[in-house]
């Protein structure tokens, strides 16, 4: 691909011809805020506070929007640029409810960072602001839409990556929203995805509500069990809970996660996990689903009583019908390294090559 | 799988997902993507937004037809007569590629006779896709090269199977869309880490890393690495073992985080076996329909309490970190299985997994140059036999295992099942968007049970309307093997006289019904196609 | 009785409201009723005619007679007999319903290049274009002129985009020509969506086949297969008569393939705005066409580049292509005789407010705003006095007394702050709240931002909530100096034209009269227009008691005996004006 020089706050570097403004001033490892802009989304132009000043156009443009050409010349801050940003960003916080106190998004807002770093305290243009009834249904998205800074992020996300569309923008002026078509509740994949690019608290897992923010959560980048794309994860923990499942930007999936990887997490502490080995006390022809309970079927046992029982009974078993009347499945949840073993256990300890797992099922 | 391996060398995706943005023809056959992968169903969608067209042949109207430009809506089974429709079209269209062929095949003349009867009209007839769509089809794909097939289980889970798996084989090679970037042929694994255990020697053919068992030089080799003398007895698949118990010839079973009293076929046959068996383990994180069966179920840790690695759907080895740790008195499995090993006479002592991994490597070089070390930064995509490997993005780059591939003919047979006066609807079964295989970790996650928490089937309004369904009425569906009470959803997402049933849900299991005949090589079984009744 | 008769009935949108479709039917049954020889029936032809400018007299009816044209104002459907009998019949006009000297003065300074078809041919038929010299400028191009050469014409012509921002087109369509594309596009933006403007309207009702042969030149000059009339769906009248258009053009061979036997295909499709305003701004109008929801895209990519389906697309006015068959039949040296040095040719402005001859009228660019109000306009309603004109709409800024010379073309008005834009032209008089007048707008410019970018859909909202405090007499010390500020920066930050321009009639009407925003901010509104700052009273001496104010006042604010002086309660009072309106004797005060 070709390549343009342009100047950039005085420094002059080399870009691919189809870049955007934007992406030359990352290059140069110039810093330019923006809120409605994400690196895998189609620009959007929407928030304003990328504009920047290029020479020979008359008025300051948007740099996610703006492509690139041979020698332009731009320059990224000014006392002009840097008014009309602080007055963006002033009149989204006019409109916002700044309740970062009990916010799930706060720590990790990037309209609070901005607040921040543009110190943000009294606002000119306080007014009225958009209040809505929360009316939505669904288990999975937390949408309040007060918070919501109307980036757009979402609804191309939806439309772009996930090809479903259940969003869009409604309504004209300062009354427009970003709802499901009729205002009726969202019925969509679930995937999330709008959550992950949310810039604000207006999206958020219904699941990790209160369970935690920033302090104190430890993040641990992971693979996700569910289906074979592996997607690449980051379980957030908290007191030995897993709070949070996200996907960083940066991994191969490029972020995006599926309803069951982004909010099926929970089984992980659900209180149906097995803690004690169990034996069996009743005969295995009783019913599956047997009415008096499981208790009635197995009792808890050690490891050590389970290990021996196992033990001796497989050893019998080898000795009298011979290694090849036992059978093992290893499994598809587990990892390469207990699948390995398994197989040896079967092979080399039981002597037998009936080994096999689920890959058919 | 297997039948990919026996044609090419190795029965994984020739491509890595990443590739598919390149494509300009994505051919997805017996896939729900958009449901079983999302994600890949994402990067389908970018390919898609870039300009590339998408070929969607299935039996139902799955999500991915909304981006379809073709969609070839054939009955269950006719995957055979439509794919050989596909190729005799290209053939006669002269779209092939003869320099492919020329160089890297071989048997083409023999293949090609073999399709003279698959005409549109004949392909018409079996699979129900009207000529002009096969044509279209056909044109779209012949006329790339830079097609990626995809596909699932909607392929393999036939009795033919492995002849499904030839027949898209030979069409990859008629067109010579094998072996390049972008380029290839993709079967989708279904759960995280298939092709882990696969690769890892869970086969009962294989040792780790593909190598015969009944080849004794191999079996020498592991002998030696392990220290043991091994069996030279050809080990029984999954589906053979549940048989084999029901037969008495299986005594005990260990089960492995596994649930086949609901993933696999005639649930009540399962059941029956394994409760046959003398003596039975199972291992899993929770009592699941399969575990309550057992004389002694072992707690065992899920992939957030543990370390170690996955290998992704493309080959892709990727780093596994425990995150908190497990109930009560969970184990880690490695220490169980390590334990149980010692206590059979035969020590096993790592001191963690990476020396698990380090001992894979050594006895099967294609990960050899893997270390937790390097993955600690990336996944890495076998083969990569050395440190300073990066790795292997696509497949057959430098040709494939044999100096050329073959062209295997493929008769179309009909399923093992057909509909009768009696059974007059045929099953098909599959996943949906929000459970995941037997349920038994989704089931427990409270929102998406909230959301999707209730078994139903998918029916034809036509059929419906015929039989005076209303939605959401239970109804009684059974087959030749048992029935189910279950919730009915009309929509024309499954064509009239076909009826869809998802997997997941124990209590109105489609593996109730389905039908356990096997698939002769693969011994993968027929899930896709049975005939049942409605009422 | 004469031999040659052609009866008009003006049938745009304020002829028919006026009932000129009465008048017509009326006209056809009594012709027949009236047992008129039918071989004198045959000579007597009657026409639906386009607007001729003059709404304020509809119905306007024509009787054209072998020797001269008479024109008749006020006509209805009872009147048509009298006409017949006396003029049709025996001869002899009625005078006293011929049209004043008002009609022939809103006339006397108009040069129609654009409406010159308008009003004398039937809308509805092609054959009537046809024999007007209609698609005779297509034939010329097509029969001679490379593609280059009619931009060549375009950019000689001086023409300028009739929509709002005069680009010259000459210019854009050689930008368009330049982009190497399988695919381009023509768009006819006829999405006129500023409060008060008609006049892309009155075009496409009284002459739609300009348009067409105008799209179709553009097209031909850039290459373009294809064409779109983005036009309101809330104009049942202009589209009707566009899709019958361009049916017969494409019957006539001007449209569809191989046109003219030439192997230059090109064809229209009509799409309805759903009534954004927004949608007139041409990236947004793409995006409408696009099937997605109208919003603003950045710029650049301009749309000669990256337009519609991301292929270059030109995007004319109504009035800037119904210029350019004009301009190729009679060349570019006599359209630019017209006009200044600059802004060549003429503009039609929509006039209306509180002037006495409302209506549509077509100047030469450079004609002085004094002229069009005085000349043209016939003064002020009612005798009241001048306070300030507002051009450009809700994009555009205000024009004050002491400024009536100013000439009419893009460089001037941009000068004082203003703009020629779309061409709607609002009188404003002595009752007239500048302050109020601006917070119109504001309401309008607000309801409309499309919600993409903050300082539109956020910024104008504050701005008017600060208009609405200072309109109700709230206002606080510094709210000015707030306007001004945030005004100016919603103008550099905001995305699209509309929210660049939202801010002008704030800050236009501030930079004129600031005084009247101090006023406000002392609580008194001059014009005692803005209600919440009004109180009402009766004013005592002159109250009669009758009752009427009582009775028309909706909260129940007055009291009185009969014959007695009334009372209004000022807590009750809601200061909607009624009784100020009913009271037959000056006896209620506002201040």
């Amino acid at each position: 691909m070709k390549k343009l020089k342009i100047t950039i706050d005085g420094k002059t570097i080399e870009v691919p011809e189809n870049a955007t403004v934007l992406d030359a001033a990352k290059t140069a490892g110039i810093a330019v805020p923006t809120l409605c802009h994400h690196p895998k989304l189609t620009p959007f132009g929407g928030c304003r506070l990328c504009i920047v000043e290029i020479k020979g156009i008359p008025r300051p443009v948007t740099s996610c929007t703006t492509p690139v050409s041979d020698g332009m010349e731009v320059t990224t801050s000014t006392e002009q640029l840097e008014n009309l940003r602080k007055t963006v960003l002033e009149l989204i916080l006019s409109d916002h409810p700044n309740d970062c106190m009990v916010c799930e998004k706060a720590g990790d807002c990037t309209l609070q960072e901005l607040a921040y770093s543009y110190g943000i305290r009294e606002n000119r243009f306080a007014g009225e602001r958009r209040i809505y009834e929360k009316k939505d249904g669904n288990p999975f998205l937390e949408r309040d839409m007060e918070k919501c800074i109307l980036c757009g992020r979402c609804v191309k996300i939806c439309d772009e990556v996930q090809g479903v569309g259940a969003i869009d923008f409604t309504y004209r002026g300062f009354k427009s929203k970003i709802c499901p078509p009729y205002e009726k509740d969202l019925d969509c994949e679930f995937c999330g995805q709008c959550v992950a690019v949310c810039p604000t608290g207006a999206l958020t897992g219904k699941q990790w509500a209160l369970k935690g923010r920033q302090r104190g959560v430890r993040e641990v980048d992971t693979v996700c069990s569910y289906c074979g794309t592996g997607c690449n994860i980051t379980l957030h923990v908290k007191d030995n809970t897993v709070t949070r499942v996200t996907s960083k930007e940066d991994t191969w999936n490029e972020g995006w996660l599926c309803i069951k990887g982004r909010f099926g997490y929970t089984f992980i502490n659900s209180p149906d996990r097995l803690t004690k080995p169990l034996i069996r006390i009743k005969d295995r022809s009783s019913s599956l689903n047997s009415s008096n309970g499981l208790d009635d079927i197995f009792r808890e046992a050690s490891w050590e009583e389970a290990f021996d029982h196992i033990a001796s009974r497989l050893s019998d078993i080898k000795t009298k019908h011979g290694s090849d009347a036992i059978g093992g499945l290893s499994s598809a949840r587990c990892t390469n390294e207990e699948n390995y073993i398994f197989q040896k256990l079967m092979r080399a300890g039981v002597g037998t090559n009936n080994v096999d797992h689920c890959a058919r099922l | 799988m297997a039948g990919l391996a026996a044609i090419f060398g190795s029965g994984a995706m020739t491509n890595s997902i990443r590739e598919i943005e390149g494509m300009d023809i994505i051919f997805i056959i017996g896939s729900n993507t958009k449901e079983s992968h999302p994600v890949i169903a994402n990067r389908m969608i970018k390919a898609f937004r870039k300009g590339a067209k998408i070929i969607v042949a299935d039996p139902r109207r799955v999500p991915m037809v909304r981006f379809a430009e073709s969609f070839l809506n054939l009955k269950p089974g006719t995957d055979i007569a439509l794919i050989n429709g596909i190729a005799n079209v290209i053939i006669s269209e002269g779209l092939y590629n003869k320099e492919f062929i020329d160089a890297k095949t071989e048997g083409f003349e023999e293949w090609k006779n073999s399709l003279k009867d698959f005409t549109p009209e004949h392909v018409e007839k079996i699979t129900g896709v009207s000529k002009d769509e096969v044509i279209k089809a056909a044109r779209l794909y012949g006329n790339s090269r830079n097609a990626g097939i995809f596909y699932t289980m909607g392929i393999t889970q036939h009795v033919c199977g492995t002849d499904n798996v030839s027949a898209v084989a030979n069409l990859a090679m008629l067109t010579g869309n094998i072996g390049r970037e972008s380029t290839g042929i993709n079967p989708l694994r279904g759960q995280n880490n298939v092709q882990g255990a696969s690769d890892a020697g869970c086969l009962p053919n294989t040792y780790p890393g593909y190598q015969r068992v009944d080849l004794p030089e191999i079996r020498e080799k592991f002998e030696k690495a392990w220290g043991v003398s091994l069996s030279s007895n050809p080990g029984l698949t999954a589906t053979e073992m549940i048989p084999a118990a029901h037969a008495g010839k299986i005594k005990a079973m260990y089960i492995m985080g596994e649930n086949p009293v609901v993933t696999d076929p005639n649930a009540r046959h399962t059941i029956d076996s394994l409760k046959k068996l003398d003596f039975f383990v199972v291992q899993d994180i929770f009592l699941t329909e399969t575990a309550q069966l057992a004389d002694v179920v072992l707690p065992s840790t899920c992939f957030a309490e543990k370390d170690g690695t996955f290998s992704n759907t493309e080959r892709k080895v990727q780093r596994v970190r425990k995150a908190v740790e497990p109930p009560g008195e969970a184990r880690d499995d490695l220490s169980i299985l390590m334990e149980i090993s010692g206590r059979l006479g035969y020590k096993m002592e790592y001191n963690s997994p990476e020396a698990v991994i380090r001992e894979f490597g050594q006895v099967w070089p294609a990960i050899g140059g893997i270390t937790y070390d390097r993955l600690d930064k990336s996944g890495i995509q076998w083969p990569c036999p050395t440190k300073d490997h990066p790795g292997t993005e696509y497949l057959y780059k430098d040709g494939f295992a044999k100096d050329r591939v073959r062209f295997n003919a493929v008769p179309y047979t009909s399923p093992a099942e057909t509909t009768d006066k009696e059974y007059t609807f045929v099953l098909t079964t599959g996943r949906n968007l929000f459970q995941y295989h037997s349920g038994s970790m989704t089931r427990r996650v409270e929102p998406i049970e909230k959301h999707a928490g209730v078994a139903y089937v998918e029916i034809n309004p036509e059929d419906a309307k015929r039989l005076n369904i209303k939605n959401g009425e239970n109804i009684k569906i059974s087959s030749r093997r048992g029935a189910v009470e279950i919730k009915a959803r009309i929509t024309s997402t499954v064509s009239a006289g076909t009826i869809f049933i998802p997997m997941h849900y124990a209590e109105a299991s489609a593996n109730i019904l389905t039908n356990d005949a096997l698939d002769a090589r693969a011994k993968i079984p027929e899930f896709k196609v049975c005939a049942v009744k409605i009422g | 009785m004469n031999k040659n008769i052609t009866i008009q009935v003006c049938m745009g949108t304020g002829g028919m409201a006026a009932g000129g479709f009465e008048v017509l039917a009326a006209f056809e049954s009594l012709m027949r009723e009236k047992n008129i020889p039918a071989e004198f029936r045959k000579e007597c032809s009657m026409h639906k005619v386009g607007c001729r400018g003059l709404c304020a007299k509809d119905v306007l009816v024509d009787v054209i007679t072998d020797d001269r044209r008479t024109i008749y104002q006020y006509i209805k459907p009872e009147m048509v007999e009298r006409i017949i009998d006396e003029h049709i019949v025996g001869g002899a006009p009625v005078s006293e319903w011929e049209v004043d000297e008002d009609y022939h003065k809103f006339h006397e300074k108009q040069v129609k290049v654009v409406l010159s078809d308008c009003g004398n041919i039937d809308p509805e038929d092609i054959n009537a274009y046809i024999a007007s010299d209609g698609y005779k400028a297509a034939e010329k191009i097509f029969a001679s002129m490379a593609p280059e050469e009619v931009i060549d014409i375009m950019k000689k012509s001086g023409l300028r985009g009739r929509g709002g921002a005069g680009f010259p087109t000459g210019v854009k369509w050689e930008a368009c020509r330049k982009v190497e594309a399988g695919q381009k596009y023509v768009i006819c933006n006829a999405d006129e969506g500023d409060p008060g403007a008609f006049m892309d309207r009155a075009v496409i009702e009284g002459n739609p086949h300009a348009v067409i042969e105008g799209m179709l030149i553009g097209a031909y000059a850039i290459g373009a297969s294809k064409g779109y009339v983005y036009i309101r769906a809330e104009y049942p009248l202009a589209v009707e008569r566009l899709k019958k258009a361009i049916a017969a053009a494409r019957e006539c061979g001007f449209l569809g393939k191989n046109i003219l036997g030439k192997g230059f295909d090109f064809d229209i499709k009509i799409k309805l705005g759903a009534g954004a305003f927004v949608c007139g701004e041409e990236t947004a109008l793409i995006a409408s066409i696009e099937g997605q929801r109208g919003m603003p895209r950045a710029k650049p990519p301009f749309p000669v580049h990256r337009g519609l389906w991301g292929k270059p697309t030109v995007i004319n006015n109504v009035e800037t292509l119904a210029n350019i068959p004009y301009i190729i039949k009679k060349g570019h040296e006599w359209f630019s005789s017209y006009g200044t040095e600059k802004s060549k040719g003429t503009k039609v402005f929509a006039l209306t407010g509180k002037i006495k001859n409302s209506g549509l009228i077509e100047v030469p660019m450079g004609i002085t705003l004094k002229e069009i109000i005085y000349d043209i306009g016939g003064g002020i309603e009612n005798g009241k006095s001048l306070k300030a004109v507002q051009t450009g709409g809700p994009s555009g800024g205000c024009i004050t007394t002491d400024m009536l010379d100013i000439t009419m073309d893009y460089e001037s008005l941009a000068k004082v702050g203003s703009i020629v834009g779309s061409g709607g032209m609002i009188v404003l008089d002595e009752d007239d709240c500048m302050v109020n007048m601006a917070k119109y707008f504001l309401q309008f410019t607000q309801s409309e931002s499309c919600g993409k970018c903050v300082p539109c859909r956020i910024g104008t909202k504050r701005l008017l909530e600060i208009m609405n405090r200072i309109t109700k007499g709230a206002g606080k010390q510094g709210d000015i100096e707030l306007l001004e500020k945030l005004s100016n920066d919603i103008k550099a930050a905001s995305l699209c034209g509309l929210g660049q321009t939202a801010p002008n009639p704030v800050l236009s009407t501030i930079k004129y009269f600031r005084e009247e925003y101090e006023a406000h901010l002392q609580g008194k509104c001059p014009a005692k227009a803005c209600r919440e700052m009004l109180t009402y009273h009766i004013i005592e001496e002159f109250c009669k008691g009758c009752g009427a104010c009582l009775r028309a006042c909706p909260a129940g604010a007055i009291t009185g005996e009969k014959k007695k002086p009334h009372k209004i309660a000022p807590e009750i009072c809601i200061r909607c004006g009624a009784c100020f309106d009913v009271c037959k004797f000056k006896a209620v005060g506002k201040e």
